[in-house]
């Protein structure tokens, strides 16, 4: 396996590259218990990302560059974390289409999303909004070509390889297959974020109503 | 609510509620948001004897009126514009002492964009995440000011101000941002940072708090595909599909998709906090090629 490559943004910043969304999952991983058992240089942002983690707020990002090709990183399966569990009516205006980009039935589909084993690869786009990873590649689909003005609060919804739940109401162009009342942003919590990155997720299927 | 508030007379274009920002949630989507330009909000907090992060009024060009119900003292730092209390001309930044009930109006900025009214124990709304800023991607925080509002006041501290005059900024007739090169510098042409730094901009009137956008020579791509999302920082030269860049502002989105060719030091985007539309914009690239 490659090493990470770094390459510094700014005076105070450091941008970690993988090639793997499991390698980003485990720097990431990797880097909360080094922080934790404070043998990380202080620093103000974590931010993982599809094949990266930005270290942001950091003294000397050189010298961080270079302590970071010395680390052994396990892998990603040994960050064992509870399942957060989301209950959701597969009643989505998509949920046909996708099926159909699948080439599956609805019922499949519902099958398939909800027997699937999800981990937050990231966070972006709005607060508490998750990047899903855990659908195989054959999964993957486009955006909707036209993107809906508003999005329900509660819509899961996919789009390339990642599954997606709207904190709240917003424009989207993702595909939305079901819906939920998991409350995905609560500010008074702590975290504010229902799925933080690193979280493990599966989704429980409800009746519609 | 307590007789520590004002009401808002006057909302202006714009004002906001900020402080020195949302720190270390970035990972959950959150943007930093914040004062604009930090060092007039900072500024404005000294004068006033309030510690530097307390929350101030921020306006945006043609400044606000407020009546606080108690005496307090304020300050008006930033974009240097009239200053009157119930009508009456009163110091640009220095502390002005307000008695019970008397209408504090920032007026039109003479140059420069944002103006910051701080008071004496700060703007008190509710913090959210540690901060009590506006942030206008995200929605959180206290909402834009309305014309009627009442917002609560702190308690003030004991203590002096440390200062008790600020001089005006200068007059920049070009607004000049260094630029880091780097992270994504090689998604772009070999000439593309000859081009960013000889070309004549100018800032865009779409810019906001997200980003101060451009007008100039775009910058263009030597790879096709798309980047995988990626985390932002403050100051990011992005580089969108029409080539012109945008520099992130305080309410960037924290994680974006268009490589980001360079990286503006955060002392100088005060600057770019202040440079009205029109304003010819320069690039002048530092440290390694």
């Amino acid at each position: 396996m490659s090493g990470p490559r770094t390459l510094p943004v700014g005076e105070h910043a450091l941008l970690v590259e993988l090639d793997s969304a499991e390698a980003t999952g485990a720097l990431h991983a990797e880097l909360l218990r080094r922080r934790a058992t404070g043998t990380l240089p202080p620093l103000r942002e974590i931010v993982p990302a599809a094949r990266t983690v930005l270290l942001d707020g950091v003294a000397d990002p050189a010298a961080l560059a270079a302590q970071l090709t010395t680390w052994h990183i396990p892998p990603l399966e040994a960050d064992v974390r509870e399942t957060v569990e989301i209950p959701v009516r597969y009643d989505g205006p998509d949920l046909a289409d996708v099926a159909a980009l699948w080439q599956v039935s609805e019922q499949e589909a519902v099958r398939v999303h909800s027997a699937a084993e999800f981990r937050v690869a990231f966070c972006g786009f709005a607060p508490g909004f998750a990047y899903l990873t855990g659908l195989g590649e054959r999964y993957a689909v486009p955006r909707r070509a036209t993107p809906r003005t508003a999005v329900p609060a509660g819509s899961v919804a996919l789009a390339g390889p990642y599954t997606g739940v709207y904190p709240r109401s917003s424009p989207g162009g993702w595909q939305l297959i079901g819906s939920t009342d998991a409350a995905l942003w609560d500010p008074h919590r702590e975290p504010a974020a229902l799925l933080t990155p690193g979280t493990r997720v599966r989704f429980v299927p409800r009746v519609a109503r | 609510m307590s007789d520590r508030a004002l009401s808002v007379v006057r909302a202006g274009a714009l004002t906001l509620v900020q402080d020195e920002g949302r720190h270390g949630h970035a990972h959950l989507g959150v943007p930093r948001s914040g004062a604009l330009d930090l060092p007039a909000a900072r500024l404005a907090n000294r004068l006033v004897g309030n510690a530097v992060g307390a929350a101030v009024l921020e306006t945006t060009l043609n400044g606000c009126a407020v009546r606080p119900r108690r005496a307090v003292t304020v300050a008006v730092t930033g974009a240097p514009c009239p200053v009157t209390l119930d009508g009456r001309p009163v110091a640009w930044g220095a502390p002005v002492r307000v008695p019970p009930g008397a209408v504090v109006e920032v007026g039109a900025a003479t140059r420069g964009v944002r103006s910051y009214l701080a008071f004496a124990g700060g703007v008190a709304v509710e913090p959210v995440l540690g901060s009590r800023s506006t942030d206008l991607l995200s929605g959180l925080g206290p909402p834009l000011l309305r014309d009627g509002a009442v917002l609560p006041l702190g308690r003030p501290a004991d203590t002096c101000p440390r200062v008790d005059e600020a001089p005006a900024p200068g007059v920049p007739e070009e607004l000049v941002l260094r630029v880091r090169p780097g992270p994504r510098a090689d998604w772009f042409t070999a000439d593309a940072l000859a081009v960013l730094a000889g070309g004549r901009y100018r800032v865009s009137s779409a810019s906001n708090r997200i980003g101060l956008r451009t007008e100039g020579p775009a910058l263009r791509r030597a790879r096709k595909g798309e980047l995988p999302s990626e985390g932002m920082v403050l100051g990011a030269v992005q580089v969108p599909p029409d080539g012109r860049p945008v520099i992130f502002l305080a309410d960037h989105p924290t994680t974006g998709g268009y490589p980001v060719i360079g990286v503006v030091p955060e002392p100088d985007l005060a600057a770019a906090a202040q440079a009205a539309p029109g304003t010819p914009l320069r690039f002048a690239p530092v440290g390694r090629p």
